[in-house]
């Protein structure tokens, strides 16, 4: 089951909300109103729209944080969004002021194909042109690019690669659980991952995610293991459903 | 401490042919081999709460009945499979000095992890006597372990321990000695799922067919190139490049199975074995509330957990300082009442020496015991304790700026002890660009030698204000220096992956044992070169060869940073050893120093000292590890570094004080 299409202007709001705090953290309406540059109104019409729909968590007075739905989205529309901006800056050569807004308007048009298409045309980057943001990777079930690469090369029908369910354990909130899907990354770090028990089918658990940009601590198989953000976020899981 | 440590028992027929066997410990990271290692051989093995410190092989000797048995402790390691150096020189060990027993240490409270390594021991059916330690922690945990169960399960003799207090380290010899004397057990083989055991059976019978000789089990070459391992392949010759095409068809049907690469398959399958077995033997009790757990969420707190990683580190630093700064005044005061320190520089050669010689004595005991010995406790306590590692974890992004990730903070710290160990210690760093990056930056590190000199001279002669300040100013100037590097060397930092294991109270055993290995080590290091060199230098500075050298260096000294022209010597001599540059000074001055020397030219002179050039042994270590070619890059970095910033330094000081 794939999630239903959304408005520009929800897209917007979500990735809006995503790069303000990840892990679905409460996010205030007015931090909201600066970052969108819009009206308070729209900002709370637009929240109570996407929380009918399950994407937000909106109590009035309070904010809004990011549902599982939310998250998924939002890091898809933001991918796109850093992939596009490296496309801008380093295939057609524009100024790093313009690339922004460019690839806000460019964002909502792109399909998945395209994505892909994008990403290894672009040599499968992992940070942002400008502010050197990491690019959040895909939640297609690849373990690796190369992988990626040779499927496409073979024309596989791609339909329903894209998991609705998997999330990437970076995107969990503390105490949250899940079973991992699939674990992308070089031959190197797989194979420690998968030393360590990071085995698909294992219940993890996040414990504690260190704030900077920091580490994840994980439970699993009764140890504790310290994950840097690059390595937790190629790390998918199908979350446990207690939210 | 117990009869283990002290196993001297000699049967009363003992006949005069002992016999000489080997038992190899061989387990994850941290699960108590190296306590055990100690235990067994009375020997020097520093043990640490943090994974990786038994980066090299260490050997020790143990009697026991008429045997002569060698203890050898292995790097700790998850699994044979990674392309590290410990795994690598664990499996090479292993499978080719065939020793006569492997111990495995197996951490009982976490079990399933650790047995996923002892099914691969298993797999190169190798002697095996399985060690269940750490049972008290497990037991903290709620964990109860049926070792009688496991020994049935896994077909090899289990003895519970706990090896920090030596229980059960007897029984565990013995049953060591019992399989050496009666000859392993019929192995058990361990049984993975359908569709991968039928694979691994075509394959061994594929092997069989050919008509080559493998040193190796079988059963363990055939499930190693199922999982494409490549040395495995090259063992095989390519007269048989049919087996290689064979297992990869093999590989290729499994992974159309289960949709995972062959190595994520047999790891998933050791693992879901490995979980069996531990459902089966383990008993979990109500879970008692897990103070480790709870500390964590103080020290590893978003907030909270950069204070007290900071509060840690300086704490370390300042504990030093003042402890020592006490004891150090004490027994100056002593050594004053015995016999004055001035230099001589006339009258009978014999004289000057022993002069020099004495000074060489006094500055080493009233110097080195006094900041080492505090340094080396709180170090113990706090990487024994396991904090290390939760500052490791919030320091990473930090450490990310500089091209490390959170583990390399070990080595670093390490290095303000000293810089050679924690160069050593770099190995537990996943790459030869990260080890590089993090040797640098330990160069820079303040070790206790430099420590003393920083001490002896600022904040003796300038106010404890100076030194700290110094610190701070060096690290500043690591993570510039560290940031610059990162830029010329460019590469991706790999992630972090590193385990967090359970809080535990340091035992006082442990900490004064390893405080006193490590200052023992410095002490056979040092002190002969105290003494000798503080007697050389004084007959050199009597017989006037050292004035015209001074004068050749002065206009880097003088001129540029604003020192006594004598500080070219020192410099050159604190190449050898960094305390050289405050010895020689006391050497040809005396203690009174602040006659001869301004308070800026004691601060720019310790500057230069903590920057200017690692010592020998530093620099020898780095050719050893990285070549001489980087050894030669990093002197000169730091060299030029100190030099650069000492003389800006000199002008910023002259301006405002």
């Amino acid at each position: 089951m794939m999630d239903e299409r959304l408005s520009e202007n929800a897209e917007e709001c979500l990735e809006a909300m995503y790069k303000i705090t990840r892990n679905g953290k409460r996010v205030s309406t007015s931090a909201l109103t600066e970052k969108l540059n819009v009206s308070p109104s729209s900002v709370t019409k637009m929240l109570k729209r996407l929380d009918e729909k399950g994407y937000v968590d909106y109590s009035p007075g309070k904010g809004a944080n990011l549902t599982r739905k939310g998250i998924r989205n939002a890091r898809r529309i933001t991918r796109k969004h850093r992939l596009l901006e490296r496309f801008l800056h380093d295939f057609l050569k524009l100024r790093r002021d313009r690339i922004h807004d460019q690839a806000c308007e460019m964002e909502h048009s792109l399909s998945d194909d395209a994505e892909m298409a994008l990403c290894q045309v672009l040599g499968f980057p992992d940070r942002c042109p400008d502010d050197q943001q990491p690019i959040p990777p895909c939640d297609f079930e690849f373990s690796s690019c190369e992988e990626c690469m040779e499927r496409r090369e073979k024309g596989i029908d791609e339909v329903n690669l894209r998991k609705s369910d998997t999330m990437s354990l970076a995107d969990m909130k503390e105490g949250e659980s899940g079973r991992v899907v699939f674990v992308r990354g070089d031959h190197k770090v797989m194979r420690r991952l998968l030393d360590m028990g990071i085995t698909p089918g294992t219940t993890v658990r996040v414990l504690k995610i260190a704030p900077l940009g920091g580490p994840v601590e994980i439970s699993v198989r009764g140890s504790s293991i310290a994950l840097g953000r690059s390595i937790a976020s190629n790390i998918f899981v199908d979350p446990d459903k207690s939210e | 401490m117990n009869q283990p440590a002290r196993m001297k028992v000699f049967d009363d027929k003992e006949d005069f042919n002992r016999r000489k066997i080997t038992i190899a410990l061989a387990g994850n990271a941290n699960v108590g081999k190296s306590v055990i290692f100690n235990h067994l051989t009375g020997s020097n093995q520093i043990i640490g709460n943090w994974p990786g410190k038994t980066v090299e092989i260490a050997r020790g000797k143990l009697n026991f009945e008429n045997y002569e048995i060698e203890i050898v402790d292995l790097p700790g390691i998850y699994s044979f499979s990674t392309y590290s150096l410990e795994e690598i020189v664990s499996r090479e060990y292993i499978l080719t000095e065939k020793p006569d027993v492997v111990i495995n240490v197996v951490d009982a409270s976490v079990l399933e992890r650790n047995l996923f390594f002892t099914l691969q021991l298993k797999e190169m059916e190798v002697p095996l006597v399985v060690c269940l330690n750490q049972i008290d922690v497990a037991r903290k945990k709620g964990i109860e372990v049926d070792d009688k169960k496991l020994q049935k399960l896994l077909g090899v003799p289990v003895v519970p321990t706990v090896a920090v207090r030596g229980e059960g380290l007897y029984s565990l010899i013995r049953s060591a000695l019992k399989v050496v004397k009666e000859g392993p057990a019929k192995q058990k083989i361990i049984r993975y799922g359908d569709e991968v055991e039928e694979r691994i059976e075509k394959l061994v019978s594929f092997i069989e067919s050919k008509p080559i000789r493998l040193e190796y089990p079988l059963r363990w070459v055939a499930i190693k190139l199922l999982e494409n391992d490549p040395e495995i392949r090259k063992l095989i010759p390519d007269s048989h490049k049919d087996i290689i095409e064979y297992s990869e068809s093999l590989s290729r049907e499994l992974e159309k199975i289960h949709g995972e690469p062959g190595f994520s398959i047999i790891s998933s399958e050791r693992y879901s074995v490995a979980g069996k077995i531990a459902g089966q033997v383990q008993k979990r009790a109500s879970g008692e509330v897990n103070i480790s757990e709870r500390l964590d969420q103080i020290v590893m707190h978003r907030v909270f957990g950069y204070v007290i990683s900071l509060l840690v580190i300086g704490g370390l630093l300042l504990w030093t300082f003042f402890i020592g700064n006490f004891f150090s005044g004490i027994l100056s005061r002593l050594f004053e009442f015995f016999q004055p320190v001035d230099p001589q520089v006339s009258g009978t050669l014999i004289a000057i020496l022993w002069n020099g010689a004495f000074g060489g004595i006094v500055a080493g005991i009233t110097l080195v015991i006094p900041f080492v010995i505090p340094f080396y406790t709180l170090l113990t306590v706090i990487e024994d304790s396991g904090i290390l590692t939760r500052i490791a974890f919030m320091m990473d992004s930090l450490m990310h700026k500089i091209g490390l990730h959170g583990k390399a903070l070990i080595p670093l710290i390490l290095g303000y002890g000293c810089n050679v160990p924690a160069i050593h210690a770099t190995r537990i760093l996943e790459s030869r660009r990260e080890r590089l990056l993090a040797s640098l930056a330990i160069t820079f590190a303040p070790c206790s030698a430099r420590t003393i000199v920083l001490l002896g001279l600022v904040a003796v002669f300038a106010g404890i204000k100076w030194a700290i300040i110094l610190y701070i100013i060096d690290f500043l100037v690591i993570l510039g220096v560290g940031r610059i590097a990162f830029r010329a060397l460019p590469g991706e930092t790999p992630g972090l992956i590193m385990e967090l294991h359970s809080f535990r109270v340091p035992s006082l055993w442990v900490v004064m044992r390893q405080t006193w290995i490590r200052t023992k080590s410095l002490i056979y290091l040092v002190f002969p070169i105290y003494i000798f060199g503080s007697s050389g230098v004084q007959a050199l500075y009597a017989l006037g060869i050292l004035d015209p050298v001074g004068r050749l260096l002065s206009p880097l000294t003088v001129t540029w940073l604003g020192l006594p022209a004598i500080t070219g010597i020192l410099l050159i001599f604190g190449i050898v050893r960094k305390e050289y540059i405050l010895l020689m000074l006391v050497a040809i001055y005396g203690m009174n120093l602040s006659q001869y020397l301004t308070q800026i030219q004691f601060v720019v002179l310790a500057f230069i000292g903590m920057l200017y050039l690692p010592c020998l042994s530093t620099i020898t270590i780095l050719a050893r590890e990285f070549g001489w070619k980087s050894s030669a890059i990093i002197s000169l970095t730091n060299l030029v570094t100190a030099i650069v910033l000492g003389g800006v330094f000199y002008r910023i000081l002259s301006f405002i004080m």
